[in-house]
């Protein structure tokens, strides 16, 4: 295959969301030539700042930064960048309706719970302990077994002795609660309806599970687990945008190349092997190896093929879970609206509106049925305290979260898009009574807004829901749970692999440890 | 088809549309399930079933042959793309001979595959397979239905059907080569009923006996005009409707293999290694790596570099009774098992003992030679042989004119 023009790189990396960068950056590191290829205008995928109303910027998807490793922004020397950081260590707020906020930070109640106070200090060790033993899985290449090989078997073994570390207690405790649902450990934990309600927050955001849903232990693990332990919420100066405007530049330090504006319609196969792509322009470039950061459905059933692939192959690509349920609401305001009984430091953080794990579930059954929820979940951030250079001067922006919204909303969201939004604005006006009054402008992005802003089919964060059936090992498919694809010279590197998104880079940098594994 | 009044819970067998006929044919009231339809294991005797196939012209009622029409933009390369074989080459008119492979290049089935026109195409499969037709389907534009119940049909084998069929006023029907279809009418004035409107008939040159012969498809509702019109015009060429049993007979003479005998879906099987792939069954020669992929490519590839670890091959069996289920051994004292027999007869024709057996590498080498073991019951006093088996080329009788254009007339 060549191309018309008259380069072929060794690497084409379709999609310059975060992961993509990163793993441009380590392929380029590699000593590989690569190129981005970005379908938009501005690098970053879901990692991007935006101007959502005139002067008004915003983290348009994703909106903390607290899961990407610290030495995978060290190695790629994002600070030398231009990376700062607005604020780092944000405090956790979950608002009660009486006033009676709870702060968590720094992993301290803030209130006088005396049934909850030392309980909380433990199962935050625990949940430490656990989460470092299993940190290793997240940032490592899932085994492949079946294969026979004994290092694949050896990686497994490793995480087992890992685990066994833990000791007995630990152990045992890690295999209890792994396949529960997060209501019931909570329950066996704490009192406060409040202190449930915003640990289960954090289990159920971003997924299609409530907090009586099996596996949501996992997901909190997860989340945990991929913070290394300690979650530090951070919010980079500029935005989310402003960590992808530094991967790109570290992958432009490193040699590679990044080219916006140029959609790719297919990925070429030769002699069963992805030799290049093709440009929605119809421009071809030719590569030895192609690695998509795009979602797996549209990896494989877009821009591959089915017709590369086997059918039990397909079937399983084509049943991923990928709605999303997660919607994203952006406020413009003329000031800050106030928000009693919350001190100023808190504000700054993350504010959380999920008073009890009752109401989370309450929130989620809407979903099941194909209905957004009547009294949602919200993570709020107000991103212009610490960064004023979002808004006009004195005025501010709020960003949220809003859950549950599902992809497939049986009435459409043509109809129901104000319903929400107006919806999503006064649940947040009972802990802010003037929110109303500051508002200049209000954007909601729902689950298909997502889908084609970002060009994630389902418009998922994760790209394919995390579950048990879709983690690790199995990760987005058996078949292609190592980065690679079943064709040759093709690999993916987006949340839709192992270890997930949430603007973590860890798929980017291990895909592309495999790639430089292949011989050039 | 069901067509009377009755719930379909108490007809729980389907009758197809020649069942009035085939009752009053049989003798010896011998019906048995196929693919939920109730059908004639033998009419009179096997033996005398057997040699219509050989020696005159037989009928066998094949209605419930699983059909499937694949038709659309993508028909083509969704077939290309599900089958070893390229069907890129299968022209409208053409029927081809494949089989169909999970991700793991383990068979699923084997059919045949009738290229009606341009993306037009029907599926004749012994096993229901939409689950993995549409898993297949995905990312193709092509409609699938299952069309059984829409369409009888007939195979008419033996050395005289094709007079017979020219009998019949179906003019240029010796023309069809093998594996080739046409479009046929049966004229109004050789019904025996004198039915108003002459038949529409699909003719195809294919069948499972070896054996020159025809495959007759028609509407359900012509069903018993056909059969009536044949036998008419078959009784002084020896037509004689037969039965599941004779059939067997003659398909391992030609050397043709049945699911859930001499191999098992790789979708139904539960044991780990009971799975068989198209190189282990000995149909390499429908694998087309060439082609471009298909599902199983990259399994079948790997398997092929790897060398096959069993084979299934043609077995000439010492003496005259027939090897069912033996079990095959590198030594006569029977320690050292190397294969079993999938499928087992005394061949009237060739006047061999005749088996298909799954067999160990290296023992499936051509000429190579096994012990089987072979039970006999003597009036209810059973006795074990240790007898030999020797490889052979399959199939074990082929005879000249099941190819032969025009066929010789009668």
């Amino acid at each position: 295959m060549t191309g018309t023009g008259t380069t072929r790189y060794d690497c084409i990396v379709v999609g310059g969301g975060h992961n993509g960068l990163v793993c441009a950056a380590y392929l380029a590191r590699g000593g590989r030539s690569v190129l981005v290829l970005e379908a938009a205008g501005q690098v970053g995928g879901a990692a991007v700042t935006r101007e959502f109303s005139p002067g008004f910027q915003v983290s348009a998807c994703a909106h903390l930064l607290h899961l990407m490793p610290g030495a995978l922004m060290r190695e790629l020397g994002l600070d030398a960048q231009g990376l700062k950081l607005a604020a780092h260590s944000l405090p956790t707020t979950a608002l009660s309706s009486d006033g009676a906020h709870l702060s968590l930070a720094a992993g301290v109640l803030s209130q006088q719970l005396p049934a909850d106070a030392a309980a909380y200090g433990e199962w935050q060790a625990q949940l430490q302990r656990l989460a470092a033993a299993l940190h290793p899985v997240l940032t490592q290449t899932p085994p492949r077994l079946g294969t026979g090989s004994w290092q694949q078997r050896a990686s497994l073994l490793r995480l087992g002795w890992r685990i066994r570390r833990l000791g007995r207690r630990d152990m045992r405790e890690l295999l209890r609660i792994g396949g529960m649902n997060v209501q019931d450990l909570l329950d066996e934990r704490f009192a406060s309806p409040l202190l449930k309600g915003a640990l289960a927050l954090d289990a159920v955001l971003g997924t299609n599970l409530g907090p009586r849903s099996p596996g949501t232990v996992l997901t909190l693990l997860y989340r945990m687990a991929a913070a290394g332990g300690v979650e530090a919420l951070a919010q980079p100066t500029g935005g989310l945008g402003a960590l992808s405007a530094a991967l790109a530049r570290a992958a432009i330090a490193a040699g590679a190349q990044i080219r916006t504006q140029s959609p790719v319609e297919r990925i070429l196969v030769s002699a069963d092997r992805a030799s290049g792509v093709v440009l929605a322009s119809g421009e071809q470039i030719a590569a030895g190896v192609v690695v998509s950061s795009a979602d797996p459905k549209t990896t494989f059933l877009g821009l591959l093929g089915s017709e590369h692939l086997d059918a039990g192959f397909v079937r399983r690509v084509a049943q991923l879970r990928t709605g999303g349920l997660a919607a994203k609401l952006h406020l413009a305001l003329e000031r800050l609206p106030q928000f009693p009984g919350l001190d100023p430091q808190a504000l700054r953080g993350r504010l959380l509106i999920a008073p009890s794990p009752q109401y989370i579930e309450r929130a989620y059954n809407h979903a099941k049925y194909g209905e957004f929820s009547a009294a949602p979940i919200l993570e709020i951030t107000l991103p212009t305290l610490a960064d004023p250079t979002l808004a006009p001067p004195g005025k501010h922006v709020l960003s949220a979260i809003v859950q549950y919204a599902p992809y497939s909303l049986r009435s459409g969201w043509q109809l129901e898009r104000q319903h929400f939004t107006d919806l999503a604005i006064d649940t947040i006006a009972v802990f802010a009574p003037d929110l109303r009054s500051c508002l200049h402008s209000a954007q909601l992005l729902t689950p298909p807004d997502i889908e084609r802003e970002f060009r994630i089919a389902g418009g998922h964060w994760h790209h394919a829901e995390l579950a048990l059936d879709q983690f690790f090992m199995v990760r987005p498919v058996p078949g292609a749970a190592q980065y690679q694809a079943p064709v040759a010279g093709l690999y993916l590197c987006g949340a839709g692999c192992h270890p997930g998104g949430g603007v973590m880079g860890v798929a980017g940098r291990n895909a592309a440890r495999q790639v430089l594994r292949e011989a050039a | 088809m069901l067509t009377e009044s009755e719930p379909h819970f108490r007809q729980p067998l389907l009758k197809t549309p020649f069942h009035e006929r085939a009752r009053a044919a049989s003798q010896v009231d011998s019906f048995v399930a196929w693919s939920g339809y109730t059908t004639v294991d033998v009419f009179t005797t096997v033996e005398q079933e057997y040699f219509a196939i050989r020696n005159s012209t037989s009928v066998y009622d094949l209605t419930p042959m699983v059909k499937y029409r694949i038709a659309g933009a993508d028909a083509q390369r969704f077939l290309n793309r599900l089958m070893t074989r390229d069907l890129r080459k299968l022209a409208p008119g053409r029927v081809a001979y494949s089989v169909w492979c999970n991700d793991s290049g383990h068979l699923i089935d084997d059919g045949t595959v009738f290229c009606l026109a341009a993306n037009e195409y029907r599926l004749c499969t012994a096993e229901r397979q939409l689950d993995w037709l549409c898993a297949s389907a995905i990312g193709f534009d092509v409609e699938i239905a299952e069309v059984t119940e829409e369409v009888a049909a007939l195979a008419l084998q033996g050395p005289t059907s094709c007079a017979l069929l020219k009998a019949l006023g179906l003019d240029g029907v010796e023309r069809l080569k093998p594996f080739e279809l046409g479009q046929f009418a049966l004229p109004r004035t050789r019904q025996p009923a004198a039915q108003p409107l002459a038949l529409p008939l699909m003719v195809s040159r294919t069948g499972f006996t070896g054996d020159l012969g025809y495959e007759l498809w028609m509407r359900p509702a012509d069903a018993e005009g056909v059969w009536d019109a044949l036998m008419e015009a078959g009784r002084t060429r020896g037509i004689r409707p037969i039965g599941s049993r004779a059939l067997n007979i003659a398909r391992i003479e030609a050397g043709f293999l049945l699911p859930n005998l001499d191999f098992v879906s790789a979708e139904h099987t539960l044991h780990l290694g009971t799975e068989r792939s198209p190189l282990e069954l000995g149909l390499g020669w429908l694998v087309d790596f060439g082609k471009g992929h298909f599902t199983g490519r990259r399994a079948l590839l790997a398997e092929q570099q790897r060398g096959p670890r069993r084979l299934l091959v043609g077995l000439d069996v010492e003496g005259n009774k027939p090897a069912h289920n033996a079990l095959l051994y590198a030594d006569r004292a029977g320690r050292n098992q190397v294969g079993s027999v999938t499928s087992a007869t005394w061949s009237p024709t060739a006047k061999r003992n005749l088996a298909l057996a799954m067999v160990e590498a290296p023992y499936f080498a051509a000429g190579a030679t096994m012990w089987a073991e072979i039970y006999l019951n003597r009036e209810l006093k059973w006795q074990r042989r240790m007898v030999r088996a020797r490889v052979v080329e399959r199939p074990f009788y082929a005879p000249a004119r099941r190819r032969a254009t025009p066929p010789a007339d009668f």
